[in-house]
Protein backbone atom coordinates (compact mmCIF):
# COMPACT_ATOMS: atom_id res chain seq x y z
CA UNK A 1 0.00 0.00 0.00
CA UNK A 2 1.73 3.11 -1.07
CA UNK A 3 1.66 6.40 1.13
CA UNK A 4 -1.71 7.54 0.41
CA UNK A 5 -3.34 10.50 2.30
CA UNK A 6 -7.05 9.50 3.15
CA UNK A 7 -8.18 12.43 1.28
CA UNK A 8 -6.91 14.43 -1.72
CA UNK A 9 -7.56 17.82 -0.61
CA UNK A 10 -5.99 19.28 -3.82
CA UNK A 11 -8.94 18.08 -5.66
CA UNK A 12 -11.37 20.63 -3.75
CA UNK A 13 -9.61 23.31 -5.92
CA UNK A 14 -12.26 25.08 -8.49
CA UNK A 15 -10.27 24.67 -11.22
CA UNK A 16 -8.84 21.21 -10.70
CA UNK A 17 -12.67 20.58 -11.25
CA UNK A 18 -13.27 23.01 -13.96
CA UNK A 19 -10.59 21.09 -15.86
CA UNK A 20 -12.29 17.69 -15.32
CA UNK A 21 -15.38 19.10 -16.11
CA UNK A 22 -14.19 20.17 -19.21
CA UNK A 23 -12.35 16.57 -19.87
CA UNK A 24 -15.27 14.62 -19.21
CA UNK A 25 -17.60 16.84 -21.67
CA UNK A 26 -14.95 16.86 -24.17
CA UNK A 27 -14.95 13.13 -23.58
CA UNK A 28 -19.06 13.08 -24.02
CA UNK A 29 -19.36 15.17 -26.93
CA UNK A 30 -16.85 13.18 -28.97
CA UNK A 31 -18.83 9.86 -28.02
CA UNK A 32 -22.16 11.86 -29.13
CA UNK A 33 -21.16 12.74 -32.24
CA UNK A 34 -21.09 10.06 -34.11
CA UNK A 35 -24.12 9.53 -33.15
CA UNK A 36 -25.62 12.72 -33.93
CA UNK A 37 -24.02 12.55 -37.22
CA UNK A 38 -25.49 8.86 -37.80
CA UNK A 39 -29.33 10.27 -37.40
CA UNK A 40 -28.68 13.66 -39.50
CA UNK A 41 -27.44 11.44 -41.73
CA UNK A 42 -31.14 9.74 -42.24
CA UNK A 43 -32.20 12.61 -44.00
CA UNK A 44 -30.24 11.06 -47.26
CA UNK A 45 -33.25 8.46 -47.35
CA UNK A 46 -35.55 11.60 -47.27
CA UNK A 47 -37.21 13.59 -44.96
CA UNK A 48 -39.68 11.29 -43.63
CA UNK A 49 -36.52 8.89 -42.15
CA UNK A 50 -35.45 11.51 -40.42
CA UNK A 51 -38.91 12.75 -39.28
CA UNK A 52 -39.11 9.18 -37.57
CA UNK A 53 -36.46 9.10 -35.61
CA UNK A 54 -36.88 12.88 -34.52
CA UNK A 55 -40.54 11.43 -33.55
CA UNK A 56 -38.80 9.50 -31.55
CA UNK A 57 -37.12 12.35 -29.14
CA UNK A 58 -40.20 13.58 -28.68
CA UNK A 59 -39.73 11.59 -25.24
CA UNK A 60 -39.50 14.24 -22.39
CA UNK A 61 -36.43 12.21 -20.54
CA UNK A 62 -34.48 12.24 -24.06
CA UNK A 63 -34.84 16.23 -23.80
CA UNK A 64 -34.05 16.06 -20.42
CA UNK A 65 -30.84 14.53 -22.14
CA UNK A 66 -30.72 16.74 -24.83
CA UNK A 67 -30.42 19.69 -22.20
CA UNK A 68 -27.16 18.14 -20.86
CA UNK A 69 -25.72 17.42 -23.91
CA UNK A 70 -26.41 21.36 -24.54
CA UNK A 71 -25.11 22.16 -21.25
CA UNK A 72 -21.69 20.44 -21.97
CA UNK A 73 -21.17 22.08 -25.18
CA UNK A 74 -21.74 25.37 -23.50
CA UNK A 75 -19.34 24.11 -20.67
CA UNK A 76 -16.59 22.74 -23.03
CA UNK A 77 -16.79 26.03 -24.90
CA UNK A 78 -16.59 28.26 -22.39
CA UNK A 79 -14.25 26.50 -20.45
CA UNK A 80 -12.27 26.29 -23.74
CA UNK A 81 -12.80 30.23 -23.77
CA UNK A 82 -11.55 30.77 -20.50
CA UNK A 83 -8.18 28.61 -21.64
CA UNK A 84 -7.43 30.08 -24.57
CA UNK A 85 -7.02 34.07 -22.83
CA UNK A 86 -5.29 31.91 -20.05
CA UNK A 87 -2.57 30.75 -22.57
CA UNK A 88 -2.62 33.39 -25.12
CA UNK A 89 -3.26 36.51 -23.33
CA UNK A 90 -1.45 38.30 -20.40
CA UNK A 91 -2.01 36.61 -17.02
CA UNK A 92 -5.21 37.81 -15.01
CA UNK A 93 -6.51 36.71 -11.64
CA UNK A 94 -10.04 35.69 -11.02
CA UNK A 95 -9.93 32.75 -12.97
CA UNK A 96 -12.19 30.55 -9.84
CA UNK A 97 -14.56 33.64 -10.78
CA UNK A 98 -14.39 33.06 -14.46
CA UNK A 99 -15.00 29.12 -13.85
CA UNK A 100 -17.88 29.13 -11.98
CA UNK A 101 -19.56 31.76 -14.03
CA UNK A 102 -18.88 29.57 -17.49
CA UNK A 103 -20.62 26.93 -15.71
CA UNK A 104 -23.46 29.06 -14.62
CA UNK A 105 -23.62 30.58 -18.18
CA UNK A 106 -23.64 27.33 -19.57
CA UNK A 107 -26.79 26.22 -17.00
CA UNK A 108 -28.55 28.85 -18.03
CA UNK A 109 -28.34 27.93 -21.95
CA UNK A 110 -29.13 24.37 -21.11
CA UNK A 111 -32.30 25.28 -18.95
CA UNK A 112 -33.53 28.15 -21.83
CA UNK A 113 -33.29 25.27 -24.26
CA UNK A 114 -35.32 22.53 -21.93
CA UNK A 115 -38.03 25.40 -21.65
CA UNK A 116 -38.49 25.70 -24.98
CA UNK A 117 -38.17 21.43 -25.70
CA UNK A 118 -40.74 20.80 -23.30
CA UNK B 1 5.11 17.01 -32.55
CA UNK B 2 3.77 18.70 -29.68
CA UNK B 3 3.89 22.12 -30.73
CA UNK B 4 2.13 21.21 -34.14
CA UNK B 5 -0.80 19.25 -32.14
CA UNK B 6 -0.94 21.89 -29.77
CA UNK B 7 -1.34 24.52 -32.32
CA UNK B 8 -3.80 22.66 -34.11
CA UNK B 9 -5.92 21.73 -31.72
CA UNK B 10 -6.14 25.07 -30.29
CA UNK B 11 -6.38 26.97 -33.59
CA UNK B 12 -9.33 24.80 -34.73
CA UNK B 13 -11.05 25.82 -30.80
CA UNK B 14 -10.64 29.22 -31.60
CA UNK B 15 -12.47 28.43 -35.10
CA UNK B 16 -15.19 26.60 -33.56
CA UNK B 17 -15.81 29.41 -30.95
CA UNK B 18 -18.21 31.43 -32.95
CA UNK B 19 -19.48 27.96 -34.87
CA UNK B 20 -20.48 26.81 -31.73
CA UNK B 21 -21.94 29.81 -30.28
CA UNK B 22 -23.86 29.79 -34.05
CA UNK B 23 -25.10 26.28 -33.19
CA UNK B 24 -26.10 26.51 -29.68
CA UNK B 25 -28.17 29.84 -30.80
CA UNK B 26 -29.94 28.05 -33.55
CA UNK B 27 -30.54 25.31 -31.67
CA UNK B 28 -32.26 27.03 -28.98
CA UNK B 29 -33.84 28.94 -31.57
CA UNK B 30 -35.06 26.87 -33.53
CA UNK B 31 -36.22 24.40 -30.71
CA UNK B 32 -39.98 24.43 -29.95
CA UNK B 33 -41.81 22.18 -27.98
CA UNK B 34 -39.15 19.62 -29.96
CA UNK B 35 -37.99 19.26 -33.29
CA UNK B 36 -39.06 18.07 -36.47
CA UNK B 37 -37.07 17.23 -39.56
CA UNK B 38 -38.60 19.72 -41.22
CA UNK B 39 -37.20 22.00 -38.95
CA UNK B 40 -33.99 21.39 -39.61
CA UNK B 41 -34.08 20.40 -43.37
CA UNK B 42 -36.08 23.66 -44.06
CA UNK B 43 -32.90 25.66 -42.86
CA UNK B 44 -29.95 23.95 -44.49
CA UNK B 45 -31.48 22.04 -47.72
CA UNK B 46 -29.57 23.93 -50.70
CA UNK B 47 -27.99 26.39 -48.56
CA UNK B 48 -24.37 27.03 -49.74
CA UNK B 49 -24.06 28.63 -46.39
CA UNK B 50 -24.85 26.03 -44.12
CA UNK B 51 -23.25 23.84 -46.19
CA UNK B 52 -19.97 25.92 -45.70
CA UNK B 53 -20.83 26.22 -42.01
CA UNK B 54 -21.12 23.02 -41.21
CA UNK B 55 -18.49 21.71 -43.59
CA UNK B 56 -16.00 23.70 -41.90
CA UNK B 57 -17.30 22.60 -38.35
CA UNK B 58 -17.06 18.72 -39.40
CA UNK B 59 -13.53 19.52 -40.43
CA UNK B 60 -12.50 21.66 -37.01
CA UNK B 61 -14.01 19.07 -34.64
CA UNK B 62 -12.46 16.09 -36.92
CA UNK B 63 -9.04 17.45 -35.86
CA UNK B 64 -9.83 19.03 -32.25
CA UNK B 65 -11.42 15.72 -30.71
CA UNK B 66 -8.66 13.28 -31.54
CA UNK B 67 -6.15 15.53 -29.85
CA UNK B 68 -8.01 15.84 -27.10
CA UNK B 69 -8.87 12.40 -26.85
CA UNK B 70 -5.23 10.94 -27.71
CA UNK B 71 -4.13 13.05 -24.07
CA UNK B 72 -6.81 11.34 -22.16
CA UNK B 73 -5.92 7.65 -23.26
CA UNK B 74 -2.23 8.88 -22.59
CA UNK B 75 -3.22 10.22 -18.79
CA UNK B 76 -5.35 7.77 -17.69
CA UNK B 77 -5.77 4.56 -19.70
CA UNK B 78 -3.15 2.03 -20.22
CA UNK B 79 -2.94 2.82 -23.45
CA UNK B 80 0.63 4.99 -24.32
CA UNK B 81 2.23 6.27 -27.56
CA UNK B 82 1.41 4.55 -31.17
CA UNK B 83 -1.47 2.98 -29.23
CA UNK B 84 -3.25 6.39 -28.09
CA UNK B 85 -1.92 7.92 -31.50
CA UNK B 86 -3.51 4.97 -33.90
CA UNK B 87 -6.95 5.35 -31.66
CA UNK B 88 -7.39 8.79 -31.57
CA UNK B 89 -6.25 8.80 -35.89
CA UNK B 90 -9.19 6.10 -35.90
CA UNK B 91 -11.94 8.72 -34.15
CA UNK B 92 -10.78 11.31 -36.31
CA UNK B 93 -11.40 9.68 -39.38
CA UNK B 94 -14.90 8.35 -38.37
CA UNK B 95 -15.83 11.92 -36.94
CA UNK B 96 -14.39 13.04 -40.68
CA UNK B 97 -16.84 10.15 -42.45
CA UNK B 98 -19.62 10.42 -40.81
CA UNK B 99 -19.85 14.15 -40.53
CA UNK B 100 -18.98 15.01 -44.37
CA UNK B 101 -21.94 12.27 -44.74
CA UNK B 102 -24.57 14.04 -42.29
CA UNK B 103 -23.84 17.51 -43.84
CA UNK B 104 -24.76 16.42 -47.51
CA UNK B 105 -27.75 14.53 -46.02
CA UNK B 106 -28.89 18.36 -44.94
CA UNK B 107 -27.73 20.12 -47.13
CA UNK B 108 -27.99 18.52 -50.64
CA UNK B 109 -31.46 19.32 -52.22
CA UNK C 1 -14.89 17.77 20.62
CA UNK C 2 -13.53 18.70 24.12
CA UNK C 3 -11.63 22.16 24.99
CA UNK C 4 -9.51 20.28 27.79
CA UNK C 5 -7.71 18.12 25.02
CA UNK C 6 -4.62 18.05 25.85
CA UNK C 7 -2.89 15.60 23.25
CA UNK C 8 -3.17 15.02 19.12
CA UNK C 9 -3.51 11.58 17.97
CA UNK C 10 -0.57 12.15 14.84
CA UNK C 11 -0.54 9.29 12.27
CA UNK C 12 2.79 9.45 10.58
CA UNK C 13 3.52 7.12 7.27
CA UNK C 14 6.01 4.68 8.38
CA UNK C 15 8.53 2.35 6.33
CA UNK C 16 8.88 2.69 2.51
CA UNK C 17 6.17 2.21 -0.64
CA UNK C 18 4.73 -1.07 1.32
CA UNK C 19 4.93 0.72 4.97
CA UNK C 20 1.52 1.76 6.69
CA UNK C 21 0.41 4.30 8.85
CA UNK C 22 1.09 4.04 12.40
CA UNK C 23 -0.73 6.72 15.35
CA UNK C 24 1.13 7.99 18.25
CA UNK C 25 0.05 10.29 21.11
CA UNK C 26 1.81 13.70 21.01
CA UNK C 27 1.42 16.05 23.86
CA UNK C 28 -1.01 19.20 22.57
CA UNK C 29 0.46 22.77 23.26
CA UNK C 30 -0.53 26.66 22.41
CA UNK C 31 1.86 27.36 19.66
CA UNK C 32 2.73 24.16 17.52
CA UNK C 33 3.93 23.19 14.05
CA UNK C 34 3.23 20.30 12.13
CA UNK C 35 7.31 20.05 12.08
CA UNK C 36 7.17 20.44 15.98
CA UNK C 37 5.51 17.65 16.24
CA UNK C 38 6.77 15.16 14.16
CA UNK C 39 10.55 16.30 16.08
CA UNK C 40 8.56 15.24 19.40
CA UNK C 41 7.61 11.60 18.03
CA UNK C 42 11.47 11.19 16.75
CA UNK C 43 13.15 12.44 20.08
CA UNK C 44 10.35 10.73 22.62
CA UNK C 45 8.99 8.10 20.79
CA UNK C 46 11.16 6.47 18.33
CA UNK C 47 14.15 7.81 16.80
CA UNK C 48 14.19 5.54 13.90
CA UNK C 49 11.17 8.12 12.52
CA UNK C 50 12.82 9.60 8.96
CA UNK C 51 12.05 13.19 8.06
CA UNK C 52 13.76 15.96 6.71
CA UNK C 53 14.17 19.76 7.90
CA UNK C 54 16.72 22.41 7.75
CA UNK C 55 15.91 26.23 8.79
CA UNK C 56 12.90 25.99 10.64
CA UNK C 57 12.02 29.15 9.84
CA UNK C 58 10.06 28.73 6.24
CA UNK C 59 13.23 29.60 3.85
CA UNK C 60 14.57 26.70 2.75
CA UNK C 61 11.52 24.25 1.83
CA UNK C 62 13.51 21.13 3.03
CA UNK C 63 10.10 19.68 5.40
CA UNK C 64 7.81 19.74 2.89
CA UNK C 65 5.28 16.93 3.52
CA UNK C 66 1.36 15.90 3.01
CA UNK C 67 -0.29 17.04 5.64
CA UNK C 68 -4.31 16.44 5.87
CA UNK C 69 -3.64 15.33 2.40
CA UNK C 70 -2.33 18.58 1.65
CA UNK C 71 1.46 19.23 0.57
CA UNK C 72 2.83 21.76 2.53
CA UNK C 73 5.63 23.10 4.59
CA UNK C 74 5.20 21.20 7.84
CA UNK C 75 7.44 24.47 9.78
CA UNK C 76 4.84 27.11 8.50
CA UNK C 77 1.81 24.91 9.27
CA UNK C 78 0.60 25.44 12.40
CA UNK C 79 -1.21 22.39 14.02
CA UNK C 80 -4.52 25.12 15.44
CA UNK C 81 -4.86 25.34 11.85
CA UNK C 82 -5.20 21.75 10.40
CA UNK C 83 -5.88 19.42 13.09
CA UNK C 84 -9.45 18.22 12.88
CA UNK C 85 -10.69 16.62 15.62
CA UNK C 86 -7.37 16.73 17.28
CA UNK C 87 -5.95 14.55 14.57
CA UNK C 88 -3.03 14.69 11.92
CA UNK C 89 -2.29 12.42 8.86
CA UNK C 90 1.33 13.31 8.12
CA UNK C 91 2.88 11.59 4.65
CA UNK C 92 5.75 12.03 2.20
CA UNK C 93 5.54 14.21 -0.36
CA UNK C 94 3.53 12.72 -3.37
CA UNK C 95 4.53 12.07 -6.80
CA UNK C 96 8.37 10.80 -5.71
CA UNK C 97 9.29 7.79 -4.60
CA UNK C 98 9.72 7.11 -1.31
CA UNK C 99 13.29 6.60 0.81
CA UNK C 100 11.67 6.45 3.90
CA UNK C 101 8.91 7.14 6.57
CA UNK C 102 8.18 11.20 5.96
CA UNK C 103 11.30 11.29 3.15
CA UNK C 104 10.82 11.30 -0.28
CA UNK C 105 13.46 10.49 -3.06
CA UNK C 106 13.43 14.15 -4.44
CA UNK C 107 16.01 13.12 -7.18
CA UNK C 108 13.42 13.00 -10.20
CA UNK C 109 12.16 16.23 -9.08
CA UNK C 110 15.73 17.47 -9.58
CA UNK C 111 16.53 15.46 -12.73
CA UNK C 112 13.49 16.98 -14.48
CA UNK C 113 14.84 20.39 -13.32
CA UNK C 114 17.73 19.77 -15.53
CA UNK C 115 16.27 17.95 -18.25
CA UNK C 116 14.25 20.84 -18.77
CA UNK C 117 17.54 23.27 -19.07
CA UNK C 118 16.56 24.88 -15.80
CA UNK C 119 20.58 25.55 -15.34
CA UNK C 120 21.46 29.27 -16.38
CA UNK C 121 23.81 29.04 -19.04
CA UNK C 122 26.58 32.65 -19.43
CA UNK C 123 27.61 34.12 -21.67
CA UNK C 124 30.06 36.36 -20.05
CA UNK C 125 33.23 36.01 -17.92
CA UNK C 126 33.95 37.67 -14.64
CA UNK C 127 36.58 40.21 -17.03
CA UNK C 128 33.67 41.19 -19.28
CA UNK C 129 31.74 44.70 -17.99
CA UNK C 130 28.45 43.72 -15.78
CA UNK C 131 25.17 43.26 -17.86
CA UNK C 132 22.97 46.41 -17.42
CA UNK C 133 19.44 44.66 -16.57
CA UNK C 134 16.32 47.02 -16.42
CA UNK C 135 14.23 45.94 -13.65
CA UNK C 136 11.15 47.49 -15.03
CA UNK C 137 11.99 45.66 -18.76
CA UNK C 138 8.61 43.13 -19.09
CA UNK C 139 11.22 40.53 -19.75
CA UNK C 140 13.12 40.79 -16.38
CA UNK C 141 9.67 41.57 -14.49
CA UNK C 142 8.11 38.11 -16.22
CA UNK C 143 11.68 36.63 -15.34
CA UNK C 144 11.45 38.28 -11.19
CA UNK C 145 7.59 37.16 -10.95
CA UNK C 146 8.67 33.65 -10.75
CA UNK C 147 12.38 33.95 -9.51
CA UNK C 148 11.73 33.29 -5.94
CA UNK C 149 11.34 29.26 -6.19
CA UNK C 150 13.67 27.20 -3.66
CA UNK C 151 12.90 24.18 -5.26
CA UNK C 152 10.72 22.36 -2.35
CA UNK C 153 8.82 19.92 -4.32
CA UNK C 154 5.57 21.02 -2.99
CA UNK C 155 4.22 22.29 -6.61
CA UNK C 156 5.18 18.87 -7.88
CA UNK C 157 3.01 16.94 -5.48
CA UNK C 158 0.26 18.67 -5.62
CA UNK C 159 0.48 18.57 -9.86
CA UNK C 160 -2.51 15.87 -11.01
CA UNK C 161 -0.86 15.98 -14.58
CA UNK C 162 2.62 14.66 -13.07
CA UNK C 163 0.61 12.45 -11.35
CA UNK C 164 -1.21 10.98 -14.73
CA UNK C 165 2.20 11.63 -16.60
CA UNK C 166 5.69 10.48 -15.96
CA UNK C 167 7.28 12.27 -18.56
CA UNK C 168 5.68 15.62 -17.40
CA UNK C 169 8.87 17.76 -16.68
CA UNK C 170 6.38 19.80 -13.31
CA UNK C 171 5.57 22.95 -12.79
CA UNK C 172 8.73 23.76 -10.90
CA UNK C 173 11.11 22.90 -13.47
CA UNK C 174 9.05 24.90 -16.22
CA UNK C 175 8.91 27.38 -13.99
CA UNK C 176 12.51 27.75 -13.53
CA UNK C 177 12.70 27.56 -17.20
CA UNK C 178 10.34 30.55 -17.90
CA UNK C 179 12.66 32.77 -15.64
CA UNK C 180 15.95 31.74 -17.71
CA UNK C 181 13.43 32.23 -21.08
CA UNK C 182 12.93 35.96 -20.19
CA UNK C 183 17.33 36.67 -19.10
CA UNK C 184 18.92 38.18 -21.83
CA UNK C 185 22.02 36.81 -20.50
CA UNK C 186 21.02 33.44 -20.91
CA UNK C 187 22.26 31.24 -24.19
CA UNK C 188 21.14 27.95 -23.40
CA UNK C 189 17.22 29.31 -25.12
CA UNK C 190 17.85 27.27 -28.04
CA UNK C 191 18.46 23.70 -26.17
CA UNK C 192 16.12 25.19 -23.85
CA UNK C 193 12.79 25.70 -26.05
CA UNK C 194 13.13 22.54 -27.29
CA UNK C 195 13.25 20.54 -24.11
CA UNK C 196 10.44 22.62 -22.83
CA UNK C 197 8.70 21.59 -26.06
CA UNK C 198 9.58 18.02 -25.74
CA UNK C 199 6.76 15.19 -24.66
CA UNK C 200 6.34 16.24 -20.67
CA UNK C 201 7.51 20.09 -22.11
CA UNK C 202 5.20 22.94 -21.09
CA UNK C 203 1.83 21.38 -23.74
CA UNK C 204 1.43 18.70 -20.79
CA UNK C 205 0.42 21.46 -18.47
CA UNK C 206 -3.81 21.49 -18.22
CA UNK C 207 -3.67 24.69 -16.04
CA UNK C 208 -5.49 22.76 -12.85
CA UNK C 209 -3.49 26.07 -10.50
CA UNK C 210 -3.01 23.06 -8.04
CA UNK C 211 0.67 24.46 -8.11
CA UNK C 212 -0.34 27.75 -7.34
CA UNK C 213 -2.93 26.92 -5.00
CA UNK C 214 -0.17 25.42 -3.59
CA UNK C 215 2.64 27.15 -3.42
CA UNK C 216 4.15 28.66 -0.37
CA UNK C 217 5.87 31.21 -1.64
CA UNK C 218 2.31 32.14 -3.94
CA UNK C 219 4.41 31.79 -7.03
CA UNK C 220 2.07 31.02 -10.04
CA UNK C 221 3.73 28.51 -12.20
CA UNK C 222 1.03 28.32 -14.75
CA UNK C 223 1.43 31.74 -15.89
CA UNK C 224 5.00 30.56 -16.57
CA UNK C 225 3.97 27.64 -18.39
CA UNK C 226 1.67 29.88 -20.55
CA UNK C 227 4.25 31.84 -20.87
CA UNK C 228 6.05 28.90 -22.50
CA UNK C 229 3.32 28.02 -24.49
CA UNK C 230 3.29 31.29 -26.09
CA UNK C 231 6.89 31.33 -26.52
CA UNK C 232 7.55 27.87 -28.23
CA UNK C 233 4.40 28.58 -30.19
CA UNK C 234 6.41 31.49 -31.89
CA UNK C 235 9.32 29.49 -32.04
CA UNK C 236 8.11 27.11 -33.71
CA UNK C 237 6.67 29.55 -36.52
CA UNK C 238 10.04 31.03 -37.12
CA UNK C 239 11.61 28.00 -37.39
CA UNK C 240 13.73 27.76 -34.05
CA UNK C 241 12.37 24.90 -32.82
CA UNK C 242 11.96 21.02 -34.80
CA UNK C 243 8.37 20.14 -33.60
Amino acid sequence: MRAVPLKHQHRTNLLWLSALVHRLSGLALAIFLPLHFWALGLALHGEASLGNFLRWTDDWFVKLSEAGLVFLLAVHLLGGLRLLVVENLAWRGGQKQLATLAAAISAAIAFVFLVRAL
Amino acid sequence: MNVRLYIAQRLTAAVMVPLVAVHLAVIVYATRHGLSAADVLSRTRGSMAWGLFYGIFVVAAAIHAPIGIRTVLAEWSPLQGRGADLVATGVGLLLLALGLRAVAAVVLP
Amino acid sequence: MSNARSELRVSLWRGGEDGRYETYAVPLRENQTVLDVVTWVQRNLDSSLAYRFACRVGMCGSCAMTVNGRPRWTCRTHVSRVAEGGRLEIGPLENLPLIKDLAADMRPFFEKWQQARGAFAPSKTRHDPIEKIRADSPARRAADAAIECINCGVCYAACDTVRWDEDYLGPAALNRAWTLVNDVRDTANAERLEAVAANGGCHACHSHQSCQEHCPLALNPTASIAGLKRRTMLGFLRGEIEA
